[in-house]
């Protein structure tokens, strides 16, 4: 298997940057997938009724889970095999993330088969989540060492794939189903083992065609900068020394609430936009809402991203808090006068920021922490996304089951809501606030790459 | 983003990478914009 090694994907000389970007979308437009992952519920709670649920059919709360485990398993898959993949390149991490994210499947389908929810979590929760996380990060330091002139752009093209994924699987899974379904049975295993081989293949072509820089490379005519700039570091930090500095983690406070903000009302934003407007929002146009949403939420991943690259990271972070705070405090403001283009602008620029803060936090890692460890320093970022999952969605939905057992109209339920999320933003904008460059003492010496690429290092600067 | 190094990859490389990616992508966005505008009518 020497054709995954690290050695084996050093680009030759020729080879062309922008074949990287689509290798890393193989990646990250397959494991989109977890978004559309809802249109197997409904399926799923009738494979002994088939018509309707049965008894002894799973019911909705329980097939939730299977989700919420991959989303949690790729937070912290991504933080423990960060290190890995940095040290294993992109090739071979890509490949193990499509075996993991194809068996996830293979092992759902068998449990979907013997009706054993458990097989299910196990499979597409752990195995997949595996997958999931590992694919996430794989192609993120690559693409920052073959565009340190647009890093921001660079990575915002792979995220960007990972809100695009849905679009693909939603139908692809639907369509694979209606051929799969009879009358007496219904077609989700065999769906389940089709998308796991088609998924295989997609993610193998990435792997086929990604390649790292020879390490003296340079984009023609980038110079880099012979001064660093205030936040943009020209020294690595080692993955663990990175998680003792304060940096690390206010921004990932910052992530933790920008995302734990936008992900609780793109989860309710179809029961959102009909309950705030009775009557003017129906069921078929709350899920063209949702479907714009979804849009705008990969849209932003690339648009923000690249519009750091101008204006700095710092400042699109403090965009997202300003923009957001304003936003969220508005949209009571919208539900009261009945404005639903005004309700609609407001979230679809909110979920434009969300996307945005995922696509963003790769390149503010590397401007703080420098290239060398950015892609497992990433991974250990993201675990504020795990968290997010869960305040998220508790929080809208918690708070607006105490507004309506208290009385409050299903119409107003969500100010409260909003003025809370509004509230995250403010705490956000002071983390980002603190952001300043890593003290020197974190810095690895120039003769310790080397060193801790052959494992004789002992121990880390700053340590 | 001019790139000399362009010039060792075949552009047909290039341009089947792209839609390897971009047409499931493009006609996934497609498909997502037509029944998004449900929610004008």
């Amino acid at each position: 298997m020497s054709f995954l090694d690290k050695s084996h994907t050093i680009a030759p000389p020729g080879f062309s940057r922008w074949m990287v970007p689509p290798a890393a979308l193989c990646v990250h437009l397959c494991i989109g997938q977890a978004y559309a992952f809802s249109v197997f519920n409904l399926p799923l709670a009738k494979l002994i009724g088939i018509t309707k649920s049965g008894p002894g059919d799973w019911n909705l709360a329980e097939l939730g889970w299977i989700f919420s485990i991959a989303i949690f398993v790729l937070g912290f898959s991504a933080a423990i095999f960060g290190r890995w993949v940095e040290d294993g390149g992109p090739r071979k991490a890509m490949f193990t993330a499509a075996l993991c994210w194809a068996i996830g499947f293979f092992i759902s389908a068998i449990g979907v088969y013997t009706h054993n929810l458990w097989v299910i979590y196990f499979g597409y929760g752990l195995v997949g989540g595996c997958g999931l996380g590992i694919g996430y990060i794989s192609p993120v330091s690559t693409l920052i060492k073959w565009f340190p002139d647009r890093p921001g752009m660079a990575t915002g093209m792979a995220i960007m794939g990972f809100g695009g994924g849905a679009f693909i699987a939603a139908p692809l899974s639907v369509w694979l189903m209606s051929k799969f379904t009879t009358a007496t049975h219904v077609g989700v295993a065999e769906t389940f083992i089709v998308m796991g081989a088609i998924y295989f293949v997609f993610m193998m072509v990435g792997a086929f065609i990604v390649r790292i820089p020879a390490p003296d490379w340079q984009p023609e005519g980038y110079t880099p900068p012979v001064q660093a700039a205030k936040l943009i570091t020209k020294n690595d930090v080692y993955v663990y020394d990175a998680l003792k500095t304060p940096q690390f983690w206010l921004i990932w406070w910052v992530l933790c609430l920008n995302v734990t903000a936008g992900i609780g009302v793109l989860g309710q934003a179809s029961a959102m936009s009909q309950e705030m407007f009775p009557g003017k929002v129906t069921v078929v146009a709350a899920a063209g809402f949702v479907g714009l949403m979804s849009l705008f939420n990969m849209g932003g991943r690339f648009f923000w991203a690249s519009m750091s690259d101008y204006i700095g990271r710092k400042n699109t972070y403090f965009v997202f808090m300003v923009l957001g705070f304003l936003l969220y405090c508005t949209v009571p403001y919208m539900g009261k006068t009945g404005s639903v283009v005004g309700f609609v602008c407001c979230f679809l620029v909110i979920i434009s920021m969300y996307g945005g803060g995922f696509s963003t936090v790769p390149a503010y890692l590397k401007d703080m922490f420098g290239t060398r460890y950015v892609g497992a320093i990433h991974g250990w970022c993201i675990t504020a996304w795990s968290m997010a999952g869960i305040f998220g969605p508790v929080l809208v939905n918690y708070i607006r089951q105490y507004n309506v057992t208290h009385g409050v109209p299903k119409a107003d339920a969500y100010n409260v809501t909003m003025y809370i999320m509004a509230g995250l933003l403010v705490i956000g904008f002071i983390c980002n606030l603190l952001v300043k460059a890593v003290d020197k003492k974190y810095h690895m010496a120039p003769d310790r790459d080397s060193a801790l690429d052959t494992g004789l290092a002992s121990k880390p600067a700053g340590a | 983003m001019a790139d000399s190094n362009q010039q060792g990859t075949p552009a047909w490389h290039l341009v089947l990478a792209w839609a390897w990616v971009g047409i499931p992508l493009t006609l996934g966005v497609i498909r997502t914009l037509i029944n998004s505008m449900a929610l004008f009518h």
